[in-house]
């Protein structure tokens, strides 16, 4: 009987062993830098990417360093911070959590985060709320989203030009009205220089599932497919991680990636080699517009209520600076025609699956 | 055809391997009496333990990181599986919760570290992985070489090896004879000279060791970093896949096997002519709805060993 309580007295000593792990974190933040809170401060909260997911996530957080540093401000209370989430039930907590802290303006990041922002900026009016990739029409949450659509049909321009095999690849992550945008561009892109070639699309269903990217991307290879536009979070590492191993197995096979939201050239680099499988890369600039909408908020120019919209204009989307590595010049020179096209208003990029099938007529 | 099986059959085996691991591991431990729910969090042990000593030594081993990588994983996994083995057999407490304690203290500890050492939530990319081979004789068999073996990770053969071994372990030898009379009648076992606590510890570490492995290889070859979502429900389709192969280390392989198909089925699903016109979310559920139709359907009763999850009290009738 003795053994027995000593047995539950262990299993209790795992689990507060579990949960003192989990607090370790959250006890050091509040004690750093009270009573500064004549200054502006700002936070995030990550979507289940989390911080360095080589996408938007890390992108919003290098935007929000970027102000933090400029501006003088330290990491932690009163400054600048993040919070990661761990799952879809931590948004609110968090977002909740950052709010108690007294930052003045909390971004969510993700579209993921639509209905948490929503829920809390109802619950306290008075604290100023940013989304970005998503619209929350409320009086105190501030949207960003982004032209994805234009940046995409400059990298389908770059993949209609550079494939040999005439097939391509598109991996979606979830099947969503965000993802639509980009798949939608991209093949307008595509279609646009190259009619020949023929755009294969599949989600993945989940933005977080390695695995399945890389097995839709070794499917995708085995094909004959050769050039893959992953717009599908860290599913993506996993379209990476196929496209390198191949590449190693032969190095002369001509494959190539498309990188999303970030600059992801160091993403495919070939272990041994200064070679990368990173054509090119659709930028998003969350940095850009998280510092845009950060600076703006501290002058007192909080644009509550409304939906701020970055594209090629504001050189909030366009292709990253590293694709001259891999891309000759006479592409190159071809995206920039395009590019100037858009932003002139000649071109529309379509935003749906509809709208596609219109630009399709079109041409 | 010929083609498509070309695609779905590498990528079957590629999905089954660190299931195949993790579940013979499950075998060990189970058919010695003792159920393991750990599972998952040793995989979680053995992915962080694997990508941390690859990120950490890269440099000084070049291609033997990966697999020493894994050696050290399998190790570390082990040492950690004896909290449950202690928790479970020593002080006989319900193993169920230890093991699902387990699975939350590896998640947390290792997270934690991570915060701790890297000074984020993830891991940097591993730098030096398995690299994908051609097997240089049996490729070039026709047809079914290029099935079976090209463009596959060293590890994932290895894993269907090992699955004779243990088959050959557990059912051959003097050994394995005495991990499963300690798992189906630990008493007659204790009056036979066998010592009931010894085998039961080997067991559990056994399969810490094992699920250790199959958790590195995941995060080397699939995800190439360590975050929260690196193992999600891996461990815990092991223990499946385990109790679909009946305990038996072939029908785990097999039923680990069944898995990968299944899953790489709903992936090139949407590349097969027939199946294309199919809407994606009905693949992606596919998975799961053959587990369900194949465990209700085809393989009738399953017989867990019968001692399991009761500890030995000795001298207790």
């Amino acid at each position: 009987m003795k053994k027995k309580r000593f047995g539950l007295s262990m299993s209790l000593l795992l689990t507060a062993g579990m949960l003192l792990g989990g607090c370790g974190q959250a006890k050091e933040e509040p004690k750093k830098e009270e009573g500064k809170a004549s200054e502006f401060s700002v936070a995030m909260v990550t979507d289940v990417g989390g911080i360095d997911d080589k996408s938007f996530n890390q992108s919003a957080w290098e935007g929000l360093q970027k102000f933090g540093e400029e501006n003088g401000l330290k990491k932690g209370k009163g400054g600048y911070d993040y919070l990661q989430s761990q799952s879809d039930a931590d948004y609110a907590t968090n977002l909740n959590k950052l709010v108690r802290n007294d930052f003045d303006l909390i971004f969510g990041i993700g579209f993921l985060m639509t209905d948490a922002v929503t829920e809390i900026a109802d619950q306290k009016p008075d604290n100023k709320f940013a989304i970005v990739d998503s619209v929350v029409e409320k009086p105190n949450v501030a949207s960003i989203t982004f032209k994805e659509h234009e940046g995409s049909f400059l990298v389908g321009v770059v993949a209609g030009l550079m494939t040999k095999t005439n097939k391509i690849g598109f991996v979606g992550g979830m099947e969503i009205p965000l993802i639509e945008k980009f798949e939608s561009g991209f093949r307008a892109g595509v279609k646009a220089v190259n009619p020949n070639a023929t755009v294969e699309v599949q989600y993945a269903g989940a933005f977080d599932k390695a695995d399945k990217g890389k097995a839709i991307a070794s499917s995708m290879y085995a094909s004959g497919i050769d050039v893959i536009y992953h717009a599908a979070g860290a599913t993506g590492n996993g379209v990476f991680s196929e496209a390198i191993d191949l590449k190693k197995q032969d190095p002369n096979k001509e494959i190539w990636v498309i990188g999303v939201d970030r600059d992801q050239y160091e993403e495919g680099k070939v272990p041994g080699t200064d070679k990368s499988v990173t054509l090119t890369s659709m930028v998003k600039r969350v940095d850009v517009a998280v510092y845009d909408l950060a600076t703006k908020t501290k002058n007192g120019n909080f644009p509550g209520g409304q939906a701020v919209e970055y594209g090629l204009k504001e050189d909030g989307v366009g292709i990253a600076p590293t694709t001259k590595n891999n891309v000759p010049e006479d592409v190159l020179k071809k995206v920039d025609e395009w590019k100037q096209k858009i932003i002139n208003g000649e071109v529309k990029v379509p935003t749906t699956r509809d709208e596609y099938k219109q630009f399709e007529a079109s041409l | 055809m010929l083609n498509i099986l070309e695609i779905i059959i590498p990528s079957a085996i590629f999905f089954a391997a660190p299931l195949i691991f993790t579940a013979l591991g499950g075998v060990f431990s189970e058919r010695s009496g003792v159920v393991n729910i750990g599972l998952e969090g040793l995989m979680v042990i053995g992915a962080f333990t694997g990508v941390v000593f690859n990120l950490t030594f890269a440099d000084q081993f070049g291609q033997l990181t990966p697999w020493l990588a894994m050696l050290v994983a399998m190790v570390v996994a082990s040492i950690f599986s004896l909290m449950h083995a202690v928790a479970a057999i020593s002080l006989r407490a319900d193993q169920v919760v230890s093991g699902v304690a387990i699975n939350f203290l590896a998640l947390g500890l290792s997270l934690f570290l991570v915060k701790m050492w890297y000074g984020k939530g993830q891991t940097d990319q591993v730098q030096v992985g398995f690299d994908k081979i051609d097997i240089p004789i049996l490729s070039k068999i026709p047809v079914i070489g290029p099935i079976l073996f090209s463009n596959g990770y060293l590890p994932s053969y290895l894993a269907i090896v090992l699955a004779f071994v243990v088959w050959y372990v557990i059912y051959k030898t003097p050994f394995g004879l005495r991990l499963r009379a300690v798992g189906e009648h630990p008493m007659a076992a204790d009056t036979m000279g066998i010592n009931v606590a010894k085998m039961r510890y080997i067991a559990v570490m056994l399969s810490g060791a094992l699920a250790g492995i199959g958790g590195s290889i995941y995060a080397t070859i699939i995800s190439r970093d360590f975050s929260h979502a690196t193992i999600s429900g891996q461990g815990f389709m092991a223990l499946a896949a385990m109790i679909f192969g009946k305990w038996h280390p072939l029908g785990a392989m097999g039923a680990a096997l069944f898995f990968g198909f299944a899953q790489s089925l709903s992936i090139v699903g949407q590349a097969i002519p027939f199946l294309k016109n199919v809407p994606t979310v009905y693949l992606l559920i596919l998975p799961y709805a053959l587990t369900i139709l194949a465990l209700t359907g085809f393989i009738g009763r399953a017989d867990a060993p019968k001692a399991l999850g009761t500890p030995y009290v000795k001298g207790k009738r």
